[in-house]
C-alpha cells in the first residue's frame, strides 16, 4: 500500500534579520490512511513548523527542502492550482484557537458551507443540508448552523473547526495542538471524536502535541521531535511506556499518571531550555539537558536507529541515542 | 460518617494540630454578567489551608475555582461568607488590605500577561517592594535573592531584561519571584502551568515543593490539571459549579474517588490506557444552577439509575456544603461513599 | 559578579536600555519621511518665533509706527506687502506665530491634561473601582459626553464672550473645548491596559488605585497621548485662529487669525489686496500640516513599536 503522506528528509529554513535559523533538520514521516501519527515535542521543537511545510503555509522567505509525497504527489514542487486544491480536498488542518479561526460575524453554517461552495464540491441548494450532516458527524444539533461563534463554548467552536475541516472530504487532517486549550473534560470529548473519524473514514490523522498522554491515546504511531529532528519514533504506547531516548522520557513523565507512586509529590522536569537553533550545540542537540549523557555525546551526533531488532511483522521502533542503538538494547529502563 | 449529613460536620479530625492559616467561610460570590445577568460563580465554600499545606483546587473552567482564588485575595468581594486569615475575618479596608497582600501573594494563569512588557525584571520583582517600602538601599539585592529562589540564576543576568527576552518558564519564574520578594506566607496560584511547556511544567511545579520545604510556604493552586494536584498536593477539593463536591487527602481522592464527578474527571485523563469516559454535554453554566443537586442533569450514576434509591433527593434537595478542611475524605453526594464506589469501604486518611 | 559590586550600577542598566528603546523610536522615525518633513518645518517655526524680536522690530507693528504706506504690494522693501495702516506683512505674520504656537501648545496642555486625567480616572475607576468607581466614571463620562455635543466654536465664543479679553482666555476656551475627545480616547486606552493580568497583579501586590494608574495606566496611555497632543496642537492653532478672525481674540496681540480678522474688516478680499490675506492664511495651513504629518508619523511608529520579537 503506497502511504497516504510520505515525508523524507524534509529541511525547513526561516530567515531571520540576523540571518537563517533552521527549523527543522531532516524529518521523515509516513502515514498511512486510516492511521493516525503523533508529533510530540515542545514550543520550538519545530512540530508545528513541518506540519505547516506539509501544506506550503509557511511565511514568504522561509526554504522548505525534501520531499512531501501526498498520495504520491510532491507537495513542495505543485503548481499554485493544484496546491489549493489539495489544501481543501486532499488535507486539512485544525488549529488550536478555535477562538481566531473563526469569523465572529458569521453565522457557523455560513463558514463551513464556504468551501463547499467554493469548491463546488455541491450545488448550492444541496449545501445546508450538507452542513447539517456535517455538524452531525461531529456531534452538534443541525440548528447550531444558525449559531454565531460567540454563541458556542469552547468546545463547540473546537467542533466546528473540525466540521469545517471534513467539509471537502480531505484523506488527510493534521491537527494542530487542536485540544491543548480545552478542560479535560471536552478534550477527552473531542479526542473521541477524532478517533473516532480515522477509525470509521479512512482518514490519515497527524496529531501534534506536546502531551504524550493525549498522543498514546489517540495515536496508532509517535514520532517526537527535539531541535527540529525526531529523536524517538515508534508506536505510541511502546514510545509512552518505554521510551528509549532520554527526552521522550522526559516528556513522558512531565505529565504524571495520576495513581502512579513514582510522580507523587515528585514532578518532573527537564531543566535547561531547548538549543538555540542558529547555534545547536555539537554532537548530540539534547546533551546540555540529558541526564545519562556521557563524554562521547559531544562528539557523536546520533542518527535514528532501529531500537531492538525488528520482529517478524512487528512494527518497527526508532531512536536517535546512543544508549538505544541496537548495540545496546536497553530501553528506557537505564534512562529513567 | 456520611456527607449526606446536614448538619456542620465535624472539624479538623486527626489535624487538631494544624491552624488553617487562611480559609474560606461559607464563602459565596456572585458576579455581574456582561448583559445584566449574575453568575453564581462561588456558591458556598468553606475551605482551610493549613500552614506548610498545599492544597490543589480542581475543577473544570466555569467551575468557579479562579473566582474563588481571586475572592481570597480579596479582589473580589464575596456577597456572603467570609475569608479568615489567621482566625480573623479579612479586614477589607484599603489599609487591611494592602497588609494583607504582603503575606498572601498571587500568582496568575499567564505569565506573559501578569508582567508589564514596558518594565524590566527588576523593576517588575520590585514592584511590591516599593509599593509596601518604596525604595530601600537592598532593593538589588532582595530581587536578586528572590530571582535565585525562583530558579533564575545567577540573578544579576535578568535584571535589565523585559518579558518578551524571557522564555515562558522564566516569565513565570519572574512573576514568582515577584510574590516570594515580600516574604509571603501564602500562595494562591491560578493554574500556574497551564501555559508552560511539558518540560518546564514539572520545574515550576517542583520550585512549588521546594518553596514549601524551604520556607515553609502554604499553597492554594487552582488548576483543571489531576496531574498538577498528583504531583504537588497534600489536598485536593474538587469544585463543580462554585461548591465543593468531594475533599480528602489526594491519594484518597484520586485513587479512590467518591464523587461521581471526580471519577468522570479521572476517566476523562488522556493516556490512562483505557477508553476515557468524558461527561457528554458542555461545561455547567454558573448562570443557571441546577436547583437539588447541581451536578444531577449530568450525573451518570442518576442516568445509569445506580442512584435511583435517593433520585428523588438528588433532583430536589441540595447536598450540605462540605467543609474542605482536614485530611478526612468527604463528598457531597447523597448516595453514601458505599453505593458512590461500588461498595468500597470509605478510607479516612490520618484519622 | 558580587552583589557588592552589582549595588552602585544598579539602575543604570534599566535607565540604558531605556535609553536605547528611545534611540530605536527615533530611528523608526526617521524612516517615515513625511513626518521627518513636518518635524522640519514645525523646528523651523518654532525657531522663527523664538527670533522673532531679533528679526522684527516690535515698534513697527503698531499702527503709529508703520514704517511704510498703505497696502503697498509685495516689493523690495516689504515682501510680502503691507497692511492698511502700512505695517509688514512679512513682519506680521512672523511675530504672529508667537501667539499662535504658544496659545497651540498651551490650549493642547490645558485639554490634554484635563482630559488625560478625566480619561484615566473614568477607565480606572471603571474598571476596578467598585460600585462607587462605577457611579464617577459614569458621570465622568456623561460630562465628557456634554462637552463633546456642545458646538466647540460656540462654546469657545461663549467662553471668550463671558471671560474677560486676553490671551489667558483663548487658552482656556479652547482647552476647555477640545478636550472631550482626548478624554475618550485615553479612557478607552485605559480600559484596555486596566483588562491585562499585570495590573491585577499589582492590585494583588497590595497596590492602590494611585500606584496602578502612576505605573501600569499612565505609561500604557502615554504613546497614544503623544500622538494625539501632537495633532491637538494642529487642531488647537486653527481653532484660535478662528476665533481671532471671528473677533473674539485678544485685539492687543498680533496673531495669524488677528490678521486675517482685520484684512476681513479692512475690506482686503474685496479691493483684492491679496498679499494681506493669503501668507496667514498659508501660515496657519502649513503649521497645521506638519503638526498632523508628526502626529501620524509618530502614530504609526508608536503602533509599530510592541511587536517586539516574539
Amino acid at each position: 500500500m503506497t502511504p497516504l503522506l510520505d515525508v523524507r528528509d524534509l529541511h525547513v529554513t526561516y530567515r531571520s534579520g540576523s540571518g537563517e535559523v533552521p527549523a527543522v533538520r531532516g524529518v521523515d514521516l509516513s502515514l498511512d490512511p486510516g492511521a493516525s501519527l503523533g508529533l510530540a515535542g515542545e514550543s520550538g521543537s519545530g512540530k508545528s513548523t513541518a506540519a505547516l511545510a506539509l501544506l506550503r503555509l509557511l511565511p514568504a522567505g522561509t526554504r522548505t527542502r525534501g520531499r512531501v509525497l501526498l498520495e504520491g504527489e510532491d507537495v513542495l514542487t505543485m503548481r499554485w492550482g493544484r496546491l489549493r486544491a489539495v489544501r481543501w480536498a486532499g488535507a486539512a488542518i485544525v488549529f488550536q484557537g478555535a477562538m481566531h479561526a473563526l469569523n465572529p460575524v458569521r453565522r457557523v453554517g455560513d463558514q463551513i458551507a464556504e468551501p463547499l461552495l467554493v469548491h463546488r464540491t455541491v450545488p448550492a441548494r444541496r449545501a445546508p443540508a450538507r452542513v447539517a450532516e456535517l455538524l452531525e458527524q461531529v456531534g452538534l444539533p443541525a440548528s447550531r448552523a444558525r449559531d454565531h461563534p460567540h454563541q458556542l463554548s469552547g468546545g463547540q467552536r473546537q467542533r466546528v473547526m473540525i466540521a469545517m475541516a471534513l467539509a471537502c472530504e480531505p484523506r488527510l487532517v493534521v491537527a494542530d495542538e487542536a485540544t491543548t486549550a480545552l478542560d479535560v473534560m471536552i478534550q477527552a470529548q473531542i479526542l473521541d471524536l477524532l478517533r473516532r473519524l480515522v477509525a470509521e473514514r479512512g482518514i490519515g490523522m497527524l496529531m501534534i502535541s506536546h502531551d504524550l498522554g493525549v498522543l498514546a491515546d489517540t495515536c496508532d504511531r509517535l514520532a517526537v521531535m527535539y531541535a527540529g529532528r525526531i529523536v524517538e519514533e515508534g508506536p505510541a504506547r511502546k514510545v509512552v511506556d518505554e521510551p528509549a531516548h532520554p527526552y521522550a522520557a522526559a516528556l513522558g513523565a512531565a505529565f504524571p499518571r495520576v495513581g502512579d507512586p513514582a510522580s507523587r509529590l515528585a514532578p518532573r522536569g527537564l531543566p535547561g531550555d531547548p538549543p538555540d537553533p542558529a547555534a545547536p550545540p555539537p554532537g548530540c542537540v539534547f546533551r546540555p539537558r540529558c541526564p545519562v549523557a556521557e563524554t562521547m555525546c559531544a562528539t557523536v551526533d546520533p542518527p535514528l536507529l532501529p531500537v531492538e531488532p525488528r520482529e517478524s511483522g512487528g512494527p518497527p521502533r526508532r531512536a536517535a541515542c546512543v544508549h538505544a542503538g541496537p548495540a545496546r538494547p536497553t530501553t528506557g529502563e537505564g534512562v529513567r | 460518617m456520611s456527607a449526606t449529613e446536614t448538619g456542620p460536620p465535624p472539624r479538623a479530625e486527626g489535624s487538631g494540630d494544624r491552624e488553617p492559616v487562611l480559609s474560606a467561610r461559607g464563602l459565596r460570590v456572585v458576579l455581574r454578567g456582561a448583559r445584566g445577568g449574575t453568575a453564581r460563580a462561588v456558591d458556598g465554600v468553606d475551605l482551610d489551608l493549613a500552614r506548610g499545606e498545599i492544597v490543589a483546587l480542581v475543577g473544570e473552567s466555569g467551575c468557579g475555582k479562579t473566582t474563588l482564588a481571586r475572592t481570597l485575595l480579596g479582589l473580589e468581594r464575596p456577597a456572603a461568607g467570609a475569608v479568615v486569615f489567621e482566625g480573623r475575618p479579612l479586614d477589607r479596608s484599603a489599609r487591611g488590605l494592602r497588609a494583607y497582600r504582603r503575606r498572601v501573594q498571587l500568582v496568575q494563569q499567564d505569565p506573559t500577561g501578569s508582567l508589564n512588557p514596558r518594565r524590566t525584571v527588576h523593576e517588575s520583582v520590585a514592584e511590591g517592594l516599593r509599593i509596601h517600602e518604596g525604595t530601600t538601599a537592598d532593593e538589588v539585592g532582595r530581587v536578586c535573592r528572590a530571582l535565585s529562589l525562583a530558579g533564575l540564576r545567577p540573578p544579576e543576568r535578568f535584571l535589565s531584561r523585559y518579558p518578551h527576552e524571557l522564555s515562558g518558564g522564566q516569565r513565570q519564574r519572574v512573576v514568582i519571584a515577584g510574590a516570594l520578594v515580600l516574604e509571603p506566607e501564602v500562595l494562591v496560584a491560578d493554574e500556574p502551568v497551564a501555559s508552560l511547556d511539558a518540560s518546564v511544567r514539572g520545574e515550576i511545579l517542583r520550585l512549588l515543593l521546594d518553596l514549601r520545604a524551604d520556607l515553609g510556604l502554604s499553597a492554594l493552586v487552582a488548576t483543571h490539571d489531576l496531574g498538577l494536584a498528583w504531583n504537588i498536593a497534600d489536598r485536593v477539593a474538587v469544585m463543580y459549579l462554585g461548591r465543593v463536591v468531594e475533599t480528602g487527602r489526594t491519594e484518597d481522592v484520586l485513587s479512590d474517588p467518591s464523587h461521581p464527578y471526580t471519577r468522570a474527571l479521572l476517566s476523562a485523563l488522556p493516556g490512562r490506557g483505557g477508553r476515557p469516559a468524558p461527561l457528554p454535554g458542555e461545561p455547567p453554566d454558573p448562570r443557571r444552577v441546577p436547583p437539588g443537586c447541581r451536578f444531577h442533569p449530568r450525573c451518570p450514576a442518576l442516568a445509569s439509575g445506580r442512584a435511583a434509591a435517593v433520585a428523588e433527593r438528588c433532583r430536589a434537595e441540595d447536598p450540605a456544603v462540605l467543609a474542605a478542611s482536614g485530611p478526612l475524605h468527604r463528598a457531597a453526594c447523597h448516595l453514601g461513599p458505599e453505593e458512590g464506589r461500588a461498595g468500597r469501604a470509605l478510607r479516612t486518611g490520618g484519622a | 559578579m558580587s552583589t557588592g559590586t552589582a549595588v552602585p550600577s544598579r539602575r543604570s542598566p534599566a535607565r540604558r536600555r531605556r535609553r536605547e528603546a528611545l534611540l530605536r523610536l527615533a530611528r523608526d522615525y526617521a524612516r517615515h519621511r513625511a513626518g521627518m518633513a513636518g518635524l522640519a518645518a514645525l523646528l523651523g517655526t518654532v525657531v522663527l518665533a523664538l527670533a522673532a524680536p531679533l528679526l522684527v522690530e516690535p515698534g513697527e507693528l503698531t499702527v503709529t509706527g508703520a514704517p511704510g504706506s498703505p497696502y503697498e504690494p509685495p516689493g523690495r522693501a516689504f515682501p510680502l506687502g503691507t497692511d492698511n495702516f502700512g505695517r509688514s506683512v512679512l513682519d506680521l505674520v512672523v511675530w504672529g506665530s508667537r501667539v499662535s504656537l504658544a496659545v497651540g501648545f498651551l490650549a493642547t496642555a490645558v485639554s490634554v491634561v484635563l482630559g488625560t486625567l478625566v480619561g484615566v480616572a473614568a477607565g480606572h475607576f471603571g474598571a476596578s473601582g467598585g460600585r462607587g468607581g462605577r457611579v464617577l466614571s459614569a458621570a465622568l463620562m456623561r460630562v465628557t459626553d456634554w462637552f463633546l455635543v456642545l458646538p466647540t466654536l460656540v462654546l469657545a465664543v461663549a467662553l471668550a464672550a463671558v471671560l474677560p479679553r486676553g490671551t489667558a482666555t483663548v487658552v482656556l476656551a479652547i482647552g476647555l473645548t477640545v478636550w472631550p475627545a482626548t478624554a475618550r480616547l485615553v479612557r478607552a486606552q485605559t480600559l484596555a491596559v486596566e483588562s491585562r493580568p499585570y495590573v491585577e497583579r499589582a492590585r494583588a501586590l497590595g497596590g492602590g488605585h494611585l500606584h496602578v494608574m502612576l505605573h501600569h495606566v499612565l505609561p500604557g496611555v502615554a504613546p497614544v497621548v503623544l500622538a494625539q497632543t501632537t495633532l491637538l496642537v494642529a487642531t488647537s492653532i486653527i481653532a484660535e485662529s478662528t476665533l481671532a478672525f471671528l473677533g473674539v481674540g485678544d485685539p492687543t496681540t498680533v496673531s495669524w487669525g488677528g490678521i486675517l480678522e482685520a484684512a476681513r474688516t479692512a475690506g482686503a478680499i474685496s479691493s483684492g489686496i491679496w498679499w494681506y490675506m493669503i501668507p496667514p492664511g498659508l501660515a496657519i495651513a502649513a503649521v497645521a500640516l506638519s503638526f498632523t504629518l508628526c502626529g501620524r508619523a509618530l502614530e504609526a511608529v508608536l503602533e509599530a513599536r510592541p511587536r517586539e520579537p516574539r
